[in-house]
C-alpha cells in the first residue's frame, strides 16, 4: 500500500492538488520537518516541535490538502543536510513567506535572511534594518515567530550583552548552530 | 497549538486513518486485483473535494466516494464486456487477508457476496468487512438507517440461500 500511496501524492501534485507537501528531516539534534507549497519552502520545524502540531497548523493556516511527498523537498533536504555537515554556508531555495505577518515582522525576517554564515547581529540591529530602530522587543517577537528557521537564520540574532538570547528551536539548538558557524 | 474542534485534519492524517478500511471495503466491492486502483482514485477524488468536507464524519464521507468509484468501476468493466469481480479471487483474498474480517470457513459465503446486487453488496461489506453500525452504513450509502438494515438483511437472506445450495451440492 505504501507505493500505492506515494503514487497518489505524485498524481495529486500533477493535478495541482498538493497544496502543502512535507518531508521529515534529520538534524544533529533529532528529527524535524520541512514543508513547501507550490511557491516554495514555507516551514522548517525543528526537533523541539511536535510534527502533529506542525501539520495541524499548516492544515489550518494554508490548506488541509497536506500530504507527505518528499519529492518536492529534495533540494531543501539536500541543502539542509549539507549545512549540518558543515559543507554549505548559504541556501539557494525559493521561499514562501505567507506564514509570517506582513509588515514589520516580515521586514525583520527578510533582513535576517541577509545575515551571512557566522555573522551575528542584535535585536536592535534587526529592528533598525526593518525601519523601526526602537522596536527591538517587537523584533524579538518577529524572530520568535520565524516559520522558516535555519534557512532564515534567526539564530544569528543575539542579545547585545553577549548572551545568545531566546530561540524557537530551543537554546541547545541555537548554541549548536552558532558553534557550527564558528560564531561562539 | 491547541487543536480547533471540528477542524479538518491534515489530509495525510485522514488518509493514514482510513486507507485500510476503504481498501477492505473496495476488496469486497471490486475484488482484490482492482481494489488498489480504486483506492487511489477514491483518495484522489477525496483530496479534490477535501476542503469542503464536513469534519464530523469523514469515514462515511470517504466510503461514499469509494462506493461511487466501485460503481464506476463496474460500469466501465461492463462496457468492456469483461466479467465482474471473479468470486474465486474474492474468496482467495478473503482467506488470505484477515483485514477483511472473514476467516477461511467463510470464504465460500464471501465469494457469494460478490454475486449480490451492488446496493446489498455494499451494505453487507460495510456492515461485516469493516464493522460499521447500521447508522454508519446508511451514512456511507446515502440512505436511511432502516434502508441500510433492509439491504443488509436482504443480502444476508440471499447469502443463506447460496450457503444452503452449496451444502446441497456438496
Amino acid at each position: 500500500m505504501t507505493t500505492l500511496l506515494e503514487n497518489l501524492a505524485a498524481r495529486a501534485a500533477d493535478e495541482g492538488l498538493l497544496d502543502v507537501a512535507y518531508a521529515r528531516i534529520e538534524t544533529p539534534l533529532g528529527e524535524g520537518l520541512v514543508a513547501a507549497t507550490k511557491s516554495g519552502l514555507v516551514r522548517v520545524a525543528l526537533p523541539n516541535e511536535r510534527a502533529e502540531d506542525v501539520l495541524e497548523a499548516l492544515s489550518a493556516g494554508i490548506s488541509p490538502r497536506v500530504l507527505e511527498w518528499p519529492a518536492r523537498l529534495d533540494e531543501a533536504r539536500r541543502e539542509l543536510d549539507e549545512y549540518f555537515a558543515g559543507r554549505r554556508e548559504e541556501f539557494d531555495l525559493r521561499l514562501d513567506w505567507r506564514l509570517s505577518h506582513p509588515g514589520f515582522y516580515r521586514r525583520v525576517l527578510r533582513a535576517t535572511a541577509r545575515l551571512h554564515f557566522g555573522e551575528t547581529a542584535t535585536y536592535g540591529d534587526m529592528a533598525a534594518r526593518a525601519g523601526s530602530p526602537r522596536a527591538f522587543r517587537a523584533a524579538g517577537s518577529a524572530l520568535g515567530s520565524n516559520p522558516i528557521p535555519i534557512v532564515v537564520p534567526c539564530h544569528r540574532v543575539v542579545r547585545s550583552g553577549g548572551d545568545i538570547g531566546n530561540y524557537g528551536g530551543g537554546p541547545e539548538m541555537k548554541r549548536f548552530l552558532l558553534e557550527l558557524e564558528g560564531a561562539l | 497549538m491547541t487543536s480547533v474542534p471540528h477542524a479538518l485534519p491534515p489530509f495525510q492524517a485522514f488518509l493514514d486513518e482510513h486507507a485500510s478500511s476503504v481498501l477492505a471495503f473496495l476488496r469486497g466491492m471490486v475484488g482484490p486485483q482492482d481494489a488498489e486502483d480504486c483506492l487511489q482514485d477514491t483518495f484522489l477524488a477525496a483530496l479534490r473535494a477535501y476542503p469542503r468536507a464536513e469534519p464530523g464524519n469523514l469515514r462515511a464521507w470517504v466510503l461514499t466516494i469509494a462506493r461511487r468509484k466501485a460503481i464506476d468501476h463496474h460500469r466501465s468493466r461492463a462496457r468492456r464486456a469483461t466479467p465482474v469481480a471473479d468470486p474465486a479471487e474474492v474468496a482467495r483474498a478473503a482467506t488470505e487477508d484477515r483485514s477483511v474480517g472473514m476467516g477461511q470457513r467463510d470464504s465460500a459465503i464471501w465469494a457469494a457476496v460478490a454475486e449480490l446486487p451492488p446496493a446489498q453488496r455494499a451494505a453487507v461489506v460495510l456492515r461485516f468487512a469493516i464493522d460499521l453500525r447500521y447508522r454508519e452504513v446508511g451514512e456511507a450509502m446515502g440512505c436511511s438507517e432502516d434502508a441500510a438494515r433492509r439491504s443488509v438483511h436482504e443480502g444476508l437472506k440471499k447469502l443463506r440461500m447460496s450457503a444452503a445450495e452449496l451444502k446441497e451440492a456438496a
